[in-house]
């Protein structure tokens, strides 16, 4: 058998796949990894079980490493595209059609550009704090569930797992704030800190909401909790629920702290502290820092869709015919134009603000919905809460009812436009 | 301002506290303006402004050249409003020398100032939530309608920004023809534009608690601080100069005076949207009431134009505030003394005192709200 032959089977092999989208990627690298193995006996190599192991982990993590950053790519571009459409702008339309080349002319631009590092910067830590920003990044994604039976680590606690690295980003900020030696950085470091603090709170609790119902830590163990349908049609995502909307909305308000997206983007706030912890960055490090938070974005947001949106679910009976990863990236995409459209239209918190908002409403917020999760998990006997009046109403109750107290009371809207009055003088 | 002082201030430093020099070079500051901040936390505990980095010797250069020359160079102020700069020279110059300006000349100076305030503040919209982080969207729809004035501009003078408009004794053009009718075609769309702007802006919640309760001025301490325009009405006086000195046409036109009660951002925000809309009623008035007849007094010697020796103050309301001009002649083709009144300086006067005890994030919203263009603080 000649290399060619080889190469002649495995593509027709490669083909005979298409039969099969739902399985496609699995199979795909399935045969990646067989034609790895053969082409190595065709060498005379026998491969022994760990070099093996190796190749089959290898071919894994290319190829997230490859959908992550294509993602990456792909919505460094759109976001742009966006922002300007809705700033009645072109955006980037200059790069191959429709702009869609621009991420590569961005990225040859960062390559070459010179990586200035201030002098009286702690150079190691200086180095080090785009490495600690981006190799947990590019960790979070092996948890999720992109597809049925498509997660790279099925870990048992994957949500755990997820958080403990996820926070590790901040560490990475703060270095950078702290070996830059520039005040603006230290600032940005300080803010990044406080944010974490605050917003880590509400969004493990809003995560630790659909645990308690799912009965599980693992990302795949969620999803497969939200398949099927209630009312024979309506999909069973943990967001059709009252207390799985509010845990929603706070995991996602969490979701954009945590990216450091607009409103929260305090850390860099660029009409304040210029740009944060990246004031000192120049060059490649900084679009790995870049590259870091989009591809934190993209997990977090991954994280949302397998906690609340169905993972990779279908929403309606009559779509289940479309493969389950593709509905994992669509409602991946679809919650980061979200974001990209928030970051459009609303102005900056302020510090303090965020603050208020972190502490006096979202957390007191997110207990609720644990609370509303617990009375839908037992009026409505577990699984069966579905289809129980009770268990809906006892939710739906608890949630309102906080959330109109929490408003009324505790987080008072001192400010509107119409308490203002305005003297006119002929 | 050597490299090596870490200090800005007299005195030492305590621990804990941080000093930041906000500017020259910083994406809020409006141009090249810096702000030595001393903060506690993210707390101001003292501010103290530094400007001068677009200084160019304006009024010196006016000083050695003809009185007509001064005129382009009055663009260059406020850079963003330059139909009420070379107005307000104007008005200075006819006030020393006692010339007459015809009634067109009057109306056509009305509809460029009152269009310069008009775009001046739809642009301050867009620039405040740029402070606020906004990313640029309200500033995209604010600069839209702008351009759409500064066409208008340009169709009527030949220039978008630098405008060069004025001349002693009336204006340098006439209006081409139909200029007009577009004009008022184009100002009848805007009500829409400002009531959307509105409704967006005002409707939100972050917008509302970012302004809010900030930087608030009191009447008392902006009458004392000399400040003028909009940011003096946003804390409650009722002090506008087209009222107060009825120069030109205005006390034959019918338009409001806005002011505030409250003297933080948000009032300074709202009386923008205010003005912006009074402006039109005055635009509308002044578009349908303009007589024809010439547009420059044929009596006055524009090139070596030499008035008598004398001194004179003329001011007007520009967008920002009072800008006069007080210029004193000796009789020679060169004005002897010219000196400006900017609004922007003026205006900035009190900034520290509205910024102490606020974040950092709110130092740059109270500057934004006091709407300064370097180009005038720093001459």
């Amino acid at each position: 058998m000649n290399f060619f032959a080889l190469l002649k089977d495995f593509l027709l092999q490669f083909l005979g796949l298409f039969k099969n989208l739902e399985t496609l990627p699995v199979e795909c690298m399935r045969l990646l990894r067989e034609f790895l193995t053969k082409l190595g006996e065709l060498c005379g190599i026998t491969m022994p079980q760990w070099a093996l192991d190796t190749v089959s982990a290898l071919v894994l993590i290319v190829a997230i490493l490859v959908t992550f950053l294509v993602l990456f790519a792909l919505m460094s571009v759109f976001e742009r595209k966006l922002l300007a459409r809705a700033q009645n702008r072109y955006g980037p339309n200059r790069v191959g059609p429709f702009g869609l080349f621009q991420p590569v002319a961005d990225g040859i631009k960062m390559l070459t550009k010179e990586d200035l590092v201030p002098r009286a910067a702690d150079k190691v830590v200086h180095y080090l704090a785009p490495i600690v920003m981006v190799a947990p990044a590019l960790m979070l994604p092996v948890f999720l569930p992109f597809g049925r039976g498509m997660v790279a680590v099925d870990l048992s606690v994957g949500i755990l797992a997820f958080f403990a690295l996820g926070a590790g980003t901040e560490l990475a900020v703060f270095m950078a704030g702290w070996a830059s030696n520039n005040k603006y950085s230290i600032l940005g470091a300080m803010r990044a800190i406080a944010q974490m603090i605050s917003y880590e709170l509400p969004l493990v609790t809003s995560a630790l909401v659909v645990a308690l119902v799912a009965g599980t830590l693992s990302p795949t163990g969620i999803a497969e909790a939200q398949s099927g349908y209630f009312c024979g049609f309506l999909p069973k995502w943990f967001v059709c629920t009252p207390w799985g909307f509010a845990a929603c909305v706070l995991f996602y308000i969490g979701a954009l702290s945590e990216s450091n997206r607009c409103p929260f983007d305090l850390p860099e706030g660029e009409s304040e502290i210029i740009a944060g912890h990246l004031t000192e960055y120049s060059g490649f490090k900084y679009a790995i820092f870049f590259m870091a938070e989009y591809v934190g974005m993209f997990a977090v947001n991954g994280l949302l869709v397998t906690l609340f949106l169905g993972g990779y679910n279908a929403p309606f009976p009559f779509l289940e015919w479309v493969p389950t990863w593709c509905w994992f990236f669509i409602k991946l995409w679809a919650v980061a134009l979200s974001m990209v459209w928030v970051r459009t239209t609303l102005p900056r918190f302020r510090i303090d603000q965020m603050m208020q908002f972190a502490w006096k409403f979202l957390l007191p917020m997110s207990f609720v919905t644990l609370l509303a999760a617990a009375a839908w998990y037992y009026a409505g006997q577990g699984p069966k809460a579905w289809m129980s009046p009770a268990a809906w109403s006892a939710s739906a109750l608890i949630v309102l009812l906080s959330y109109l107290l929490l408003g009324t009371f505790c987080f008072t809207r001192r400010h509107s436009a119409t308490n203002r009055r305005y003297l006119f003088s002929e | 301002m050597s490299a090596s002082s870490s200090n800005f201030f007299s005195g030492t430093a305590d621990a804990g506290a941080l000093e930041v020099s906000l500017g020259p070079h910083h994406p809020s500051t409006h141009g090249v303006f810096r702000m030595n901040v001393r903060m506690e936390g993210e707390t101001v505990v003292k501010l103290q402004p530094v400007f001068g980095y677009l200084h160019r010797n304006h009024e010196k250069i006016a000083e050695k050249n003809s009185w007509l020359a001064a005129m382009p160079y009055t663009d260059r102020l406020d850079y963003i409003c330059s139909g009420t700069n070379n107005w307000a020279y104007a008005v200075a110059v006819e006030k020393l020398a006692g010339i007459e300006v015809p009634e067109r000349a009057e109306y056509l100076r009305v509809i460029v100032g009152e269009m310069t305030r008009l775009q001046n503040h739809t642009a301050f919209l867009g620039f405040i939530l740029g402070d606020m982080g906004a990313w640029g969207s309200a500033l995209m729809y604010a600069f839209r309608e702008r351009e759409k004035i500064l066409d208008l501009f340009e169709e009527l003078t030949g220039a978008r920004m630098m405008l060069n408009y004025a001349r002693f004794g009336g204006v340098r053009c006439d209006t081409p023809a139909g200029w007009l009718d577009k004009a008022r075609a184009y100002l009848a769309t805007y009500p829409a534009f400002l009531d959307e702007m509105e409704q967006f802006l005002t409707g939100n919640e972050i917008l509302l608690s970012r302004l809010q309760g900030v930087g608030v001025l009191s009447a008392q301490r902006a009458i004392n601080g000399g400040l003028s325009g909009p940011v003096l009405r946003a804390s409650g006086v009722d002090y506008d100069i087209r009222k107060v000195d009825g120069y030109s046409i205005y006390p034959r036109l019918k338009f409001r005076v806005p002011r505030g009660e409250v003297g933080d951002c948000f009032d300074r925000f709202m009386l923008r949207l205010l003005e912006a809309r009074e402006s039109l009623k005055i635009l509308q008035q002044a578009l349908d009431q303009i007589p024809e007849g010439p547009v420059v007094n044929p009596a006055v010697k524009q090139r070596g134009f030499k008035p008598p020796a004398g001194e004179a103050y003329g001011r007007i309301e520009g967008p920002k505030g009072e800008l006069g001009f007080h210029l004193v002649s000796n009789g020679t083709e060169k004005p002897y003394r010219y000196h400006v009144r900017p609004p922007s300086l003026i205006n900035l006067t009190l900034l520290e005192e509205m910024c102490l005890g606020t974040k950092i994030a709110d130092v740059m919203v109270i500057l934004g709200s006091i709407d300064i263009v370097l180009g005038e603080v720093d001459r």
